[in-house]
This record gives structure tokens, C-alpha cells and sequence, in this order.
């Protein structure tokens, strides 16, 4: 399928997500649409997909003008999307949701549900996506939902598939396996467009290139004729240095120690499982793994929102393993949640409140349980300052702000007072460079200000880049600590839980029972 | 039974067995324990008050035959003996729960140890006189009939993942209307058609309300129900007063099964009633296959669970929630008639009593599966058909108290599930597309 | 490296941002260019066409205004359709279609006239009093009458407004209020002591009841997860049953009575009247409006009252900022247990003076619809119990004058909450302008939540 967008055109308010924007792909092709976070990507997929509807500009598929009121349209044109979210219904098995839609039936609207499996089967024996029919999704490896995705795409016979950032949720080793799925499905003669703000990736796998920047094309080449550097000179319209520069720190004692730590879920499993971790003051502990593996639950734990249920926490000698999220601040542990919105702000509220979200009962902020106004406001003024938030003044409220300076309030709030130790997840997800390279430099002064730092991101250019010492976790367990001049390769074959001396390959799976009851 | 739990194949990793225990409805061994330490306790009870305080050579008789059932002996029990020994039975039960090892299945022998419980109670009621059994399991079914109807209104509106507060509403709405208009036609079908449009109305309010405007669900419900028994109260009171005479409705009368009927004790509670009894068995059943079996079904799931993923294959979201929700009120609606020209004959100011919250509950309960929520909703009608018997037969417990039991055990349902059972994905989740 | 631009030649800089969205209406203009339409018409509209805009606009105001305005028409067509002699005009509306009209009107303003003589100022009293110079207390009356309706609404509407604010939706008033005028009652008939102890006793007495019934749902949800939409009204039944038994009998009951009657308040238990004997406004009014200020207070300056709010718009912020979500669930539903408490008190020692069956009636459910029309703030729910209470005093009277139930004026109340509720819909009916600000923020969350 060759596919035109000719001067698409998409506007929110007064914001201009796709300004004139031109792409085309060929049939059999590859092509990359490369961008950052906010470059106006995503609007310009779901334009194509019939989720969103253009101001101007015309689709073309084979020459001939299209548009789609809704996705079903577009699918029937033979459009696939395979997108960054899954759209799979958790507790639906494999073959319902790739029949979703598209179902097989019998009289009356019975479901086929035995034509459905086979056909699962025989598009996943013809593309190589092994996948069991039966199995119900939310069970699945991430991995193994995205083969979902894309067989959902090929039983309804698309020609042309979108893949929206497809590999941030994967392994090295596991993006090696869905590139080479890509290249197949290319062999097919089916067109590819891959959308992604990973440089090294477009590099590897595309045929061509096109780069987006604040809503606009800004450039359009081949894997041969660039490189990493000139790419990012594209994407983000000036010159960036790839590696961050970071001082050599100076640990000091140990201030953040976690002694066979195990945690489990809301139905009693175990997520994390016997972790040891000693941070130093003055040191960044980067801790890598693909999502899923237990990052996110060890963070909850010491910061005191998830239950420890076996194991020890102590910050600076002082045991907080069964301690609430209040004592754990007053102790001074400082907390970036992995999202903003959903868990570091109030957005209604305005960045003054924000800003003293922990300290909102003691002073200055509040004496004998009545709040002191003037001090908040003087706080939030200060802070608009100190820490470069772009706003008119600290009593509009935080939803009103960008993703970057929204960050920066969290950021403000959990910086502003004297810390131990710092637990920052994914700190720089959804953000543009300079808000990232701000965020780094912040996390970094930290560190130096004497601060113990677990970074936890499953970005491995973040791990590496901040990172004294990387932990590798892999399903509950912490597969080792390396340095991070050992390599992108090294760190990724343990992320996928092989190549170390310590991995533990017996899983998680012999505690599952002990307080779970089961139901087929 | 459905495709959410079908069962697994049996080659997935180690891993994916780990996960698959996350889906299933979680009971730790602890409340188990509970469970068995509460039936111990019951046992006590059993053993105190209905057993020991009562002389030795009373007995409770129990009516086992009625019209048209063949007859079969009453049953006669002495009041003493029965609850010690359904006491001890109901302390084994106990103790099984204790020493469990599963928590597989703890429910179903839970429940078990609260109908010995239950049954020692009515032999103590029943102590120095006479029970017509067969008629308190009629009841049961009678009073049970618009819960169900609430509970399968629940299960379509939720599993299009739409929260349905204006059940209440809804039966208040149908059983006026139905009054109302099988009064004046003089034809209950009629009525009951009505009845059914009436929740049908309050159906797509809620759905015109929260769906195209965004209101949020649960208010809106909420608001209906008090929007509903405002309206029935005026309208009862402008209409009804001058015209009493279009508030009498005929009721369905009862028909009798040939062949079943004739089956003692449970012929005449199941197979000898009326039309909306029977209806709402076949809503049962209906309802059930169309979810769990056909392309509409999973459609309504899908969307109920994950409505964005349904948009991306080009499922209409908002067209099948208003679908469902529209049916949900013709479903409440019905139940509504039960009310009136179900079983009373009258409409009356606020007659169903909170009973369309009870049947929220009955569908908890039955982890939004159209059969789960039958189980608690017969509970729920032999509690209060319970509490009328008891009045008739003069038991010295103030009636006010006993008129809580409804109440509170839907609160301990409530209670007692909510956040282990799992709701559909997106349930109350408003939808828009960007 | 080739690069070729293929977009439009303007450099990509000027493209707007959203991070600069924040300079709000009138924006300063700065670097907007590339947005496109808006430059330079802001700081220079002339003040009427300012005035105009805001009319136009959804903002909470019209929104409110025109809610109770179209509510209003709406119970005026339920009215017609009611009223045997306007359809009977209407049925003859093609040979008298003058008098349909007229009729169709003229039924419609006797009846809201007849509320508002019954609930604020009735001209035929007032001109009678400045004739004579006496009757004033007639004058009066349905003033008073109003302040004494709003009292129990008041101090219930405030206490579930605060549960809205913090993210609960507290239906269950009407038990809490049964529950603190029955322990109100026990303290007012069974102690005895001098007024000035025995009164502020009664008033404790009736906030300690209500907080305590509020407990149960706030322990049971915050234990146990459970909806407190489902607790609390299952409770409102509970609580309507306990009533019917504590009336049945000792010490409850009237002595020598079978009815279910309770004991009368003694009269050191009772409100002392504002303005002398005849008018029946009393301290408890004074009381409700003086809660309402403490609850504004409480909201925006106390520590407690911002755990609140911060929890009701992001609980799960709140739990990382360390604010205990169990904590801020249980107290919530004992303030506003507390409140509806009080408000049961309020009416018990300021007019009734004894409990019967069913004590409270609706105002379980007008404490949420004025909450809801008050959007939530403390003030606001004052003028809207005063609104409601207006409603029902006045619906009295034109039941009794031109023949309508009194239970039009629920139906009226429901509807205008049911547009308060969906503010697009007042939009799109008056075709008002967004802006964003109308949308009343609202939400509960779902079953497990």
C-alpha cells in the first residue's frame, strides 16, 4: 500500500498539533517517523487511524483520497495500529481479542469461538507470532501481547501497520525479535510505519526516515546518508549532547538500606522478592529492568505505599520497614512518582498548595492545624524562581501548566527541603529535552548535596547516563549491580534475566499460593 | 460457565500461572477462618436460645403440601433435638472451614452452614405451632422476582460499564405506570409493557444525562431515584386520590405447570406462579447466553472492560451503552411491575423500599453474572417474606428490628465483597473520544 | 546528512506550545502569534460587552440561574398536564384560544404565585398591616417560616457538601440525622438541668449521634472498601426501623400512648425564639448559619479541612504526600455524620419538640440536592436551603389555595438539580459559550474505588 498525507492540519484550541504536515510511505517499506515527546506523532497516527478528525489536509491510499469517520473505516481500508497502550481486553482470551470486532458467527449471532481459535492458529503459524489462542491476555508477557496486537492487525488484513513506540516496553533482546517480525511482515509487501524517539532503533531498522518537530515535518532521509547526532540535531532543533557530563561522585556512608525485601501485590503474590540494595550518600543507584519486573512495587515500598512483608528498610540507621508515608517524609525521604498526574499532584489545586502537598501541616505551612496562607504563597513565589517553573504566579492552578513544568513542581516540592534520600521513578517520562536535561541536572545536585538517589527507569540511555552503580531487576528479583560502563548489551541481557553470575532462575512462582486463593 | 474463566491450556510458563491467580475471585485462608469461627458461633446460638430455652416437648410442624402439589406428610420436629443437632452439624461445618488448607469453594460451604443456621430458626419460630413451609418459599419467590429484575438490570447497564443507581427509580416508575395502566385497560400484559417503557424513560435519561453530557452516573442515578419518587408521589396524589379506581390494577394470576407443579414442596414455590415470575427465569437465562455467548455479548464486554480497545475495532461504544442502558430500564422496569401488578394490586407511596439498591447488591454478589446475583436476590426475598411470616405468627420479636434484616445483610454483602470481587473494567468509567 | 523541509518555510519556533498556556484568559499575547485570530483584542472590550460575555458564557451563575429557571417551566407544564380545567380549555383550544392561553398562564402564576406569598412576602398581608397597623406577625410569618425550614437543610446540605468535597457521597443524612435527634431526644427529656447547660448539651448531644452513625459507613469503607452510595442508604433504612422501635416503648414512648410518639423536649431543652413567641424562628437558624461559616472556615484554613480537599481531588496524590486515606475517610463521614446530626437536633429542639415515625421526611435527600446547588461550598448551600425551604413552606400554601400537591415542588427541585448536574446540557439548551469553568466538579467513583 503507498500511503499520502498531504498538509494535514490539527489543531486544539490555540495549540497546533500537526501544522501542514506531508508523509509518505511506500509499499513494502519501513518508514520511521521519528520525534519527541510532544512533536505531534501520536495526534498524526490517530488522525490516520480515524480516531481523530483533521482540520485540512487530505489522505491518500494508492492515489485515491480517503477519510475515515472512525477506526473501523480506517481498518477496513487496511490500516492496522498496533498502539503504545495495548488495546487488548484483559480478561479476554487471545482469540477474542483478535476476533474482536471482526467476529466469526454462526445463526443468530452465536460466536464461532472454535473458527476463531484457528484462525489465531494459522496466522500465527504463518508469521512466526507464536501465541496460545486460549490463553486469557492480562496473563501475558507484555512481549506476548504486543504479537497479540499485531495479529489483531493481520486477521483483519492490514497492508499498512502503524507501530507506535512498540519498543519501549521491551528488552534489547526482545526489540531484536520484533524487528525481525517487522522485516518479515515488510517481505509480505506490507508497508510499516514505525514511530518511535529512539535514535539507535531508526538507525537499525528503517528504510527511511521522517522527522516531526513541534507539530511540523521538519526533514525527511535515510539510514545511510545520517546518524545519531544529526537525527537528534533534527528532532530537537538545536545541538544536543547525547552523553550527559556528570562529575564523579563522592559516596559517603551507607544512608538507604534494604535487606531481603520482599513485597507482594493486592492478591498476595510476590513482586519483589529478597532484595539487598545499599545506596551511599552522595551516589545515584540506577535500577533497570523492563517494566513489569518489579520496579515499580519496590519503589511503593520504600517510599511506604505498598506493605513490606518480609525484609527491613532503614534510612540512616533508623528501621522505617513498617513506618507510614508521613514518617518516612519527616525522616526525609523524598518521593517522584512514576506519574505526575495520577500520584504527584493535585492538578485543580494551585502550584502554591502543590508545592506544599507533604508539608501542609507543619510549619511554616499550618500552626496548631490552622494553615498560614501567606507562608505557602511566599513558598510557591520562591520556587517559581529557584526552580525555573514557567508560569504566570503560584496560584494558577498545576493542570494549567506543561508536562515539563508540572514535573518541575514535583520536582520543587520534593527538592526544596534537606533530603537523605531520593526515590525518583521514570522522573523524565513524557518530557521534552530541556525539562529532561533540567530534571538530570536537579537529580545530580542532589547526589552531590549528599543525598542518596535510586533512580528507577526503564529507559536504558536514562540508567546509564545518570546512574554511579545499575541494579538489574528482573521478576522481583535484583539479577545484579553493575557498573554502567559495562555496556548497553550486558545491561540488556540481564534486563531479559540471563548473562549473570547472580540470576536467580527460579523465579517468583513457588510463593503464589500462600495466602492466594485460586479459581480456574 | 463463561469465557472470562474458561480454562486454561496447559502450556503456558511458570510465570503465567503466577499471574493467572490475580484473576480469580481472592479469598485469603484468614477470612476463611473467619467464616468458620461465625458459624461456631451460630452454633451457640443454636444450641442457647433456640435449643435449651425451649421445653423439651414442644415441636414445630411444618406444611409441606399445598395445592396443586400432591400431599406429603407434614414434618414434625421437636424444637429441642432438631437445633442441637443442627447446631452440631453447623459447628462441623465450622470447623472444616477452620482447618481448610484451599480457599476453593469456601463460599459454597459457608453458605451451606448459614442455611442450617437458617433452618434452626425457623424451627424455633415455628415452635408450638404450625408453618405452612410451602407457602414461605412461595413467598420467597414472589418477594425475590423484582430483585432478580433489578439484578439483571444491573449486569446489562454495568457490563456496558455504566453504573446503574436508578434501579430504584426505575421499579418505582414501572410499578406506577404498570398500575396505572392495567387499571384503566384492565389488561396486565398492557401494564406490564407500560411498566417496562416507564424504566425504559428513566433508562435513557440516565444514558442521555451521562453519556452525551457527562453528568456523573452515580448522581444522576441518584437524582432519578429522587426525581421518580417525587413524580409517583405526585402523580399518586393527583391522580389516585380522585380516581382510586385506577389504582387497582388486576394482578398476573398464577399458572400452574402441568407435571411440575405437582412436585411437593418446590412445585408450588417454582412452578405455580405468574407470568412475571416465570418471565423473570427466562430473563435469566437470556441474558446469560446473549453476554456469555454471542457476538453482541462479547461486544457489551468488551466494552464494559476496555472501551477504548472496542473503539479502535470499530465497536460504537456509546451506541451499545445506550443499548444496554435502555434495556437495563426496561428490565427495572418490569421489576417494578412485579410490584404492582406482580403480586400487591396497588401502587403506594415509596413501595419499593430501597429495594433497587438491594438488588445492586444481589448483583455484586454475583460478580455481575446474571445467575450470581439469583442466589443472593432468593436470599434477600426469603429474609423478608420471613419477616411478614413472623408477624403473622406473633413471635415475640419487635418487627421494626426484624424489618432491619434486609438492610443489613445487604450492607454485609457490601461489606463483605466489595474489592475482593472484580468489576468490569471501565464500570462507571465515563467514555469520551478525544 | 540531507534535510529537507518540506513544511511550510515559517521557522518552527513560532509554533504555540502548551507551555506557555498559562497566562489564562486575556492572555498578555506574548509569542502567540503563530496560534493565530486572538492577538490584540484583549484589555481594550468596553465593560458592557465584557458584562454581555459573561452572560453568555456558561459560568457556574447562569448556569445555576437558568437551571431553576427552566425547572420552573418544566413544573409549570406538569402543572397544565395535571390540571383537569386547562386540558379540558386546551381540548377546545381551536374555538377558545384566547381562553387556553390565558388559562394555560394564569394556572401556572396562581400556583408560584401562591409559593412565593406562603414563603417570602405576601403583598395582600403587607397592605392589610400598613392599612391597620397590625397583622405585622403575618407579614413575618412566612419568612420565618422559611428560616425554620432551612435550618435542618442547611446544616445537613453543609455537612454532605463536605463530603463531596473530599470525594464521598454521603446519602445517608437522613439516618445520621435520626440518629442524632434520637439521642438528642434522651438527653432533652431525660436530664434535667438549667437551660444554659442543658441546651448547649442537647446541641452536643445531637452532633455526637449524627458523627456516630456517620462512623459506620466511614469505618466500613475505609475497612473494608465498601460503596458508601449502597451502606449508607441501606443505613437510612436501618435508622427509620430503630426509630419505629425506640417509639414502641419505654422509655422512648409517650407514656400512655400506643401510637409511636416519643416524649416531649423539656422546656429547658428547647430553642430560645428570635423574634418573640408568634414567629417561630429560633436559634437553631442562627445556630445553622453560624456552622455554615465554621465550615468555610474548616475548608480553607484548617489543615484537616486541606487533607480533605486534596484527597476528594486526587486521593492517590494524598496517600503519596503521606495523608492517610482511611483517616481522611472515617473523620469525613463523622463531620458529616455531624452535621446531619445537628440538623435533626435543629428541628427537634427548635419546633417539634417530640419525635414520630418517619421523623426528617425527604430532607436526607434535599441535604443532597442542595449541597449539589450550592456546588459544594458552604455559602452556597445556604442560599440554596433558603431556596428549597422557600419550595416546600410555599408549596404548603398553594396546595391549600389552588389545589396542586405539594409534591410538585420536589419534582421542581429534582429537576432543577438535574440540570445543575449536567451543565453541558443548560449549554447546549441556551446555546452559552464554554468556558470550561461551568462544569460543576463532580465525581464518585466506581465500585471498588
Amino acid at each position: 500500500m503507498r500511503l499520502e498525507l498531504d498538509g494535514i492540519t490539527k489543531r486544539f484550541g490555540s495549540l497546533v498539533a500537526n501544522d501542514h504536515v506531508n508523509l509518505t510511505v511506500e509499499p513494502g517499506e519501513i518508514h520511521c517517523l521519528l520525534g519527541e515527546n510532544g512533536a505531534g506523532k501520536s495526534t498524526l497516527m490517530n488522525i490516520l487511524f480515524g480516531l481523530l478528525h483533521a482540520d485540512s489536509g487530505e489522505i491518500r491510499i494508492d492515489g485515491a483520497p480517503v477519510t475515515f469517520a472512525d477506526p473501523g473505516e480506517a481498518i477496513r481500508d487496511g490500516i492496522g495500529m498496533v498502539h503504545q497502550h495495548f488495546m487488548l481486553v484483559p480478561v479476554f482470551t487471545v482469540a477474542e481479542n483478535v476476533a474482536l470486532g471482526f467476529e466469526p458467527t454462526r445463526r443468530f449471532g452465536w460466536l464461532d469461538r472454535r473458527s476463531a481459535r484457528a484462525q489465531v492458529r494459522k496466522l500465527s503459524t504463518e508469521f512466526g507470532l507464536e501465541v496460545n489462542p486460549d490463553a486469557v491476555v492480562e496473563t501475558l508477557p507484555v512481549g506476548v501481547q504486543q504479537r497479540v496486537e499485531i495479529l489483531k492487525a493481520l486477521h483483519r488484513d492490514a497492508r499498512l501497520l502503524i507501530l507506535d513506540e512498540p519498543t519501549a516496553v521491551l528488552t534489547p533482546q526482545e526489540t531484536e525479535a520484533l524487528f525481525h517480525i517487522m522485516r518479515s511482515l515488510k517481505a509480505s509487501g506490507r508497508s510499516i510505519l514505525f514511530i518511535t524517539h529512539k535514535l539507535k532503533e531508526v538507525l537499525s531498522v528503517a528504510d527511511r526516515i521522517t522527522v516531526m518537530r513541534l507539530g511540523r515535518v521538519v526533514g525527511s532521509t535515510a539510514p545511510a546518508q545520517t546518524d545519531e547526532e544529526a537525527l537528534a540535531t533534527m528532532m530537537v532543533g538545536r545541538n544536543v549532547e547525547l552523553v550527559i557530563t556528570k562529575p564523579p561522585g563522592h559516596p559517603a556512608g551507607t544512608v538507604l538500606q534494604l535487606e531481603h525485601l520482599t513485597v507482594s501485590d493486592e492478591r498476595g503474590v510476590t513482586v519483589v522478592e529478597d532484595v539487598d540494595l545499599e545506596i551511599r550518600a552522595g551516589e545515584i543507584v540506577a535500577l533497570a529492568g523492563v517494566q513489569g519486573n518489579g520496579q515499580t512495587e519496590l519503589a511503593e515500598a520504600v517510599v511506604g505505599l505498598r506493605p513490606v512483608r518480609s525484609g527491613s528498610l532503614r534510612l540512616a540507621g533508623v528501621d522505617l520497614t513498617h513506618t507510614s508515608v508521613r514518617q518516612r517524609i519527616h525522616d526525609g525521604l523524598a518521593d517522584i512518582p512514576e506519574d505526575r498526574q495520577l500520584d504527584g499532584l493535585v492538578l485543580s489545586l494551585s502550584i502554591a498548595e502543590n508545592l506544599i502537598l507533604d508539608q501542609y501541616d507543619v510549619a511554616p505551612f499550618a500552626h496548631l492545624g490552622v494553615r498560614n496562607l501567606s507562608a505557602m504563597r511566599a513558598n510557591g513565589d520562591r520556587a517559581l524562581n529557584e526552580f525555573d517553573i514557567r508560569a504566570v504566579n503560584e496560584n494558577v492552578p498545576v493542570g494549567t501548566l506543561s508536562g515539563g513544568n508540572q514535573q518541575k513542581v514535583v520536582v520543587a516540592r520534593e527538592l526544596a527541603r534537606r533530603v537523605k534520600a531520593l526515590i525518583a521513578s521514570q522522573p523524565t517520562r513524557g518530557l521534552d529535552v530541556g525539562s529532561i536535561e533540567y530534571v538530570h541536572r536537579r537529580i545530580v545536585e542532589a547526589r552531590d548535596d549528599g543525598a542518596a538517589v535510586l533512580i528507577i527507569s526503564s529507559e536504558l540511555d536514562e540508567v546509564l547516563a545518570l546512574g554511579d552503580r545499575v541494579a538489574v531487576m528482573y521478576r522481583g528479583r535484583i539479577v545484579g549491580i553493575v557498573d554502567p560502563g559495562v555496556g548497553r548489551e550486558t545491561i540488556g541481557l540481564m534486563m531479559a534475566g540471563g548473562g549473570t553470575p547472580s540470576a536467580g532462575n527460579e523465579g517468583v512462582t513457588e510463593h503464589v499460593g500462600v495466602s492466594a486463593g485460586e479459581e480456574p | 460457565m463463561s469465557v472470562v474463566t474458561a480454562t486454561l491450556p496447559a502450556d503456558p510458563g511458570p510465570d503465567e500461572q503466577e499471574i493467572r491467580s490475580r484473576t480469580g475471585r481472592f479469598v485469603s485462608l484468614r477470612r476463611v477462618r473467619g467464616m468458620g469461627i461465625f458459624l461456631i458461633g451460630l452454633a451457640v446460638i443454636m444450641v442457647l436460645p433456640f435449643g435449651l430455652k425451649v421445653p423439651s416437648n414442644l415441636s414445630a410442624i411444618f406444611t409441606l403440601s399445598e395445592p396443586p402439589s400432591i400431599t406429603v406428610p407434614n414434618l414434625v420436629q421437636p424444637v429441642r433435638a432438631t437445633s442441637i443437632g443442627l447446631a452440631i452439624a453447623c459447628a462441623i461445618v465450622g470447623v472444616i472451614l477452620i482447618t481448610r488448607k484451599s480457599s476453593r469453594g469456601s463460599y459454597l460451604i459457608f453458605s451451606f452452614g448459614t442455611l442450617l443456621f437458617l433452618w434452626s430458626f425457623l424451627v424455633w419460630v415455628g415452635r408450638g405451632t404450625s408453618l405452612n413451609f410451602v407457602s414461605l418459599l412461595a413467598e420467597t419467590v414472589i418477594y425475590s422476582t423484582p430483585i432478580i429484575y433489578g439484578s439483571l438490570s444491573g449486569v446489562l447497564c454495568e457490563r456496558s460499564g455504566v453504573i446503574n443507581i436508578a434501579i430504584e427509580g426505575q421499579f418505582l416508575a414501572g410499578a406506577f405506570l404498570a398500575s396505572l395502566v392495567a387499571s384503566a385497560t384492565g389488561d396486565v400484559w398492557l401494564g406490564a409493557l407500560c411498566g417496562a417503557a416507564a424504566g425504559a424513560l428513566f433508562g435513557a435519561l440516565l444514558a442521555f444525562l451521562s453519556l452525551r453530557y457527562g453528568a456523573d452516573q452515580i448522581i444522576v442515578g441518584v437524582l432519578i431515584d429522587a426525581f421518580a419518587l417525587g413524580l409517583t408521589n405526585f402523580l399518586l396524589q393527583e391522580i389516585f386520590t380522585d380516581h382510586p379506581n385506577l389504582n387497582s390494577p388486576p394482578v398476573f394470576t398464577d399458572i400452574a405447570i402441568p407435571g411440575l407443579s405437582k412436585i411437593p414442596v418446590l412445585g408450588p414455590a417454582l412452578f405455580d406462579q405468574n407470568a412475571i415470575v416465570y418471565g423473570a427465569a427466562i430473563l435469566l437465562v437470556v441474558i446469560h447466553l446473549a453476554l456469555f455467548r454471542t457476538r453482541w455479548g462479547l461486544r457489551v464486554r468488551a466494552v464494559g472492560e476496555h472501551p477504548t480497545a472496542a473503539s479502535t475495532v470499530g465497536i460504537h461504544v456509546l451506541q451499545i451503552r445506550y443499548t444496554n442502558v435502555i434495556l437495563g430500564g426496561v428490565v427495572a422496569g418490569l421489576g417494578g411491575a412485579a410490584f404492582t401488578i406482580g403480586s400487591y394490586g396497588q401502587f403506594t407511596s415509596n413501595m419499593t423500599a430501597g429495594l433497587g439498591f438491594v438488588a445492586l447488591a444481589a448483583m455484586i454478589f454475583g460478580r455481575w453474572r446474571p445467575f450470581g446475583g439469583l442466589g443472593a436476590a432468593l436470599l434477600f426475598g426469603f429474609s423478608i417474606s420471613l419477616v411478614s411470616f413472623i408477624g403473622v405468627l406473633g413471635v415475640n420479636i419487635p418487627s421494626p428490628l426484624l424489618a432491619m434484616a434486609p438492610y443489613l445483610i445487604t450492607i454485609a454483602v457490601v461489606a463483605g465483597l466489595v474489592g475482593r470481587v472484580r468489576p468490569p473494567g471501565a464500570d462507571g468509567v465515563p467514555y469520551k473520544r478525544e | 546528512m540531507t534535510t529537507e523541509p518540506i513544511a511550510a518555510p515559517a521557522p518552527a519556533e513560532d509554533v504555540t506550545l502548551p507551555v506557555l498556556t498559562v497566562d489564562g484568559r486575556g492572555g498578555n499575547g506574548d509569542g502567540r502569534g503563530g496560534g493565530g485570530g486572538r492577538d490584540g483584542s484583549t484589555g481594550e472590550v468596553p465593560l458592557y460587552k465584557r458584562l454581555l460575555n459573561r452572560l453568555v458564557e456558561a459560568n457556574p451563575t447562569v448556569v445555576t440561574i437558568l437551571s431553576i429557571f427552566t425547572a420552573l417551566i418544566f413544573g409549570g407544564i406538569l402543572i397544565d398536564v395535571t390540571s383537569g380545567t386547562v386540558v379540558h380549555a386546551l381540548s377546545h383550544i381551536g374555538s377558545h384560544p384566547g381562553r387556553a392561553l390565558s388559562l394555560t398562564c394564569t394556572t401556572v402564576l396562581d400556583a408560584y404565585g401562591a409559593i412565593f406569598s406562603g414563603s417570602v412576602l405576601s403583598p395582600t398581608a403587607l397592605g392589610h398591616a400598613i392599612s391597620t397597623g397590625q397583622g405585622w406577625t403575618g407579614v413575618f410569618n412566612p419568612l420565618s417560616e422559611t428560616c425554620v425550614a432551612a435550618t435542618p437543610l442547611i446544616l445537613a446540605g453543609v455537612g454532605v457538601a463536605i463530603g463531596f468535597r473530599t470525594g464521598v457521597f454521603n446519602i445517608g443524612a437522613q439516618g445520621q440525622l435520626i440518629a442524632g435527634s434520637i439521642v438528642a431526644l434522651y438527653v432533652g427529656f431525660a436530664v434535667h438541668l438549667p437551660i444554659g447547660i442543658h441546651l448547649p448539651l442537647v446541641i452536643l448531644a445531637g452532633a455526637a449521634g449524627g458523627a456516630a452513625a456517620g462512623l459506620i459507613p466511614g469505618i466500613l469503607k475505609a475497612r473494608t472498601g465498601a460503596h458508601e452510595v449502597i451502606v449508607t442508604i441501606m443505613l437510612n433504612y436501618v435508622f427509620l426501623n430503630l426509630l419505629n422501635y425506640i417509639l414502641g416503648g419505654a422509655p422512648f414512648q409517650l407514656p400512655g400512648q400506643t401510637n409511636e410518639i416519643s416524649q416531649k423536649m423539656l422546656s429547658t431543652a428547647r430553642m430560645p425564639h428570635l423574634f418573640g413567641s408568634t414567629l417561630r424562628v429560633n436559634l437553631s437558624f442562627v445556630i445553622a448559619i453560624a456552622m455554615a461559616a465554621l465550615a468555610s472556615w474548616f475548608m480553607n484554613r484548617s489543615t484537616l479541612g486541606f487533607s480533605f480537599k486534596v484527597s476528594g481531588a486526587n486521593a492517590n496524590a494524598a496517600r503519596t504526600a503521606g495523608m492517610s486515606s482511611s483517616k481522611v475517610t472515617i473523620l469525613v463521614f463523622a463531620i458529616s455524620g455531624l452535621f446531619a446530626g445537628m440538623a435533626g437536633m435543629a428541628t427537634l429542639a427548635g419546633t417539634n419538640f417530640f419525635l414520630s415515625s418517619g421523623y426528617g421526611g425527604t430532607i436526607g435527600f434535599n441535604a443532597i440536592t442542595v449541597a449539589l446547588l450550592g456546588r459544594n461550598k458552604p455559602w452556597g448551600v445556604v442560599w440554596a436551603s433558603m431556596l428549597f425551604a422557600m419550595l416546600d413552606v410555599g408549596g404548603a400554601t398553594m396546595q391549600v389555595r389552588t389545589g396542586i400537591t405539594l409534591d410538585l415542588t420536589s419534582v421542581i427541585q429534582a429537576t432543577i438539580i438535574f440540570f445543575i448536574a449536567t451543565p453541558m446540557l443548560v449549554r447546549e439548551i441556551y446555546r452559552l459559550r464554554s468556558t470550561g469553568q461551568g462544569a460543576l466538579q463532580l465525581f464518585t467513583k466506581g465500585w471498588s474505588g
